[in-house]
């Protein structure tokens, strides 16, 4: 059997997909959460493109891909600066211990 | 303009960065420091640009390299630094078995949904990016500028770490008043 390229790029998608999502549902520090996602987005950027590739609209997807960096860069800025805070402020960067908290 | 066009590109070198990008990945989750993983992460960025590029999309590949592999890498190591390694051997909130399950199921689904897609090819038929971007697009450029905005508010609450967030105030003996 042979495997056009959006086919090998397709199976690098899932691939990138499962371990991101593997880790979503495995990881509790709060800085390697941000790790994950970052990976997630990239496997969805890809993805991306490849719709593109597959209908004939690879501009169409490029601009879409673009706005996607921009809002996924902006998500782990925030995410980071309230993983920092939560670490400057309840010494911890653990999920489990922060679901413990009371105000 | 493709990368097609110009220059035939083999499979084999789609599947060595594929693979790359997926072990990187996989080394990132892996990884016992949180700055071995940052690294690990750009690599994934790496790798991805190169994908985007022979996929024909070398705007956005320039994008992805110098945001994905540049200033992010750079926001984890001073989030790092600021915020200190920390244990990242805990065991999983969510059961193990569930959590297979849900993995093996969502991939079975994703891959039964979008493998028939992958196997089309047709021609490149519409305008430039620029036209696309800046045309039919316009509106998105605006909510990006809004997003960019909230970003650098972000980077200042990062930056804010140096604040205590409850600072006792010393009480002044002078000011104390006998009864």
């Amino acid at each position: 059997m042979t495997w056009s390229v959006l086919q090998i790029v397709f199976v690098g998608v899932l691939g990138l997909f499962a371990i991101g999502l593997y880790g979503l549902l495995v990881t509790r520090n709060l800085i390697k959460i941000v790790v994950v996602l970052q990976i997630l987005v990239k496997s969805t950027l890809i993805a991306l493109v490849l719709a593109g590739k597959a209908s004939g609209q690879i501009n169409l997807s490029q601009s879409l891909v673009t706005t996607v960096i921009v809002v996924d860069t902006v998500v782990a800025v925030i995410a980071l600066a309230l993983a920092v805070q939560v670490q400057v402020r309840c010494g911890t960067l653990d999920l489990k211990d922060l679901s413990k908290l009371r105000g | 303009m493709t990368v097609e066009s110009s220059i035939e590109v083999p499979g084999v070198l789609y599947f060595i960065i594929v693979i790359n990008a997926v072990l990187s990945a996989l080394q990132a989750i892996r990884a016992s420091r949180l700055l071995a993983s940052a690294f690990w992460l750009a690599g994934v960025s790496v790798w991805t640009s190169m994908i985007l590029y022979l996929l024909g999309a070398p705007e956005v590949a320039v994008i992805e390299l110098s945001v994905g592999a540049g200033l992010v890498t750079v926001l984890f190591a001073f989030a790092i630094s600021i915020a200190g390694e920390a244990t990242l051997d805990l065991p999983s909130l969510i059961p193990k078995p569930l959590t297979w399950v849900l993995f093996i199921l969502v991939l079975l689904l994703l891959g039964w949904l979008a493998w028939p897609v992958s196997g089309a090819n047709p021609p490149l038929t519409e305008p430039a990016y620029a036209d696309v971007l800046w045309g039919q697009r316009s509106l998105d450029m605006w909510m990006q500028i809004a997003i960019i905005f909230a970003g650098a508010l972000g980077v200042l609450g990062l930056l804010a770490e140096g604040k205590s967030p409850i600072r006792k105030r010393p009480q002044q003996p002078d000011q104390e008043v006998e009864p």
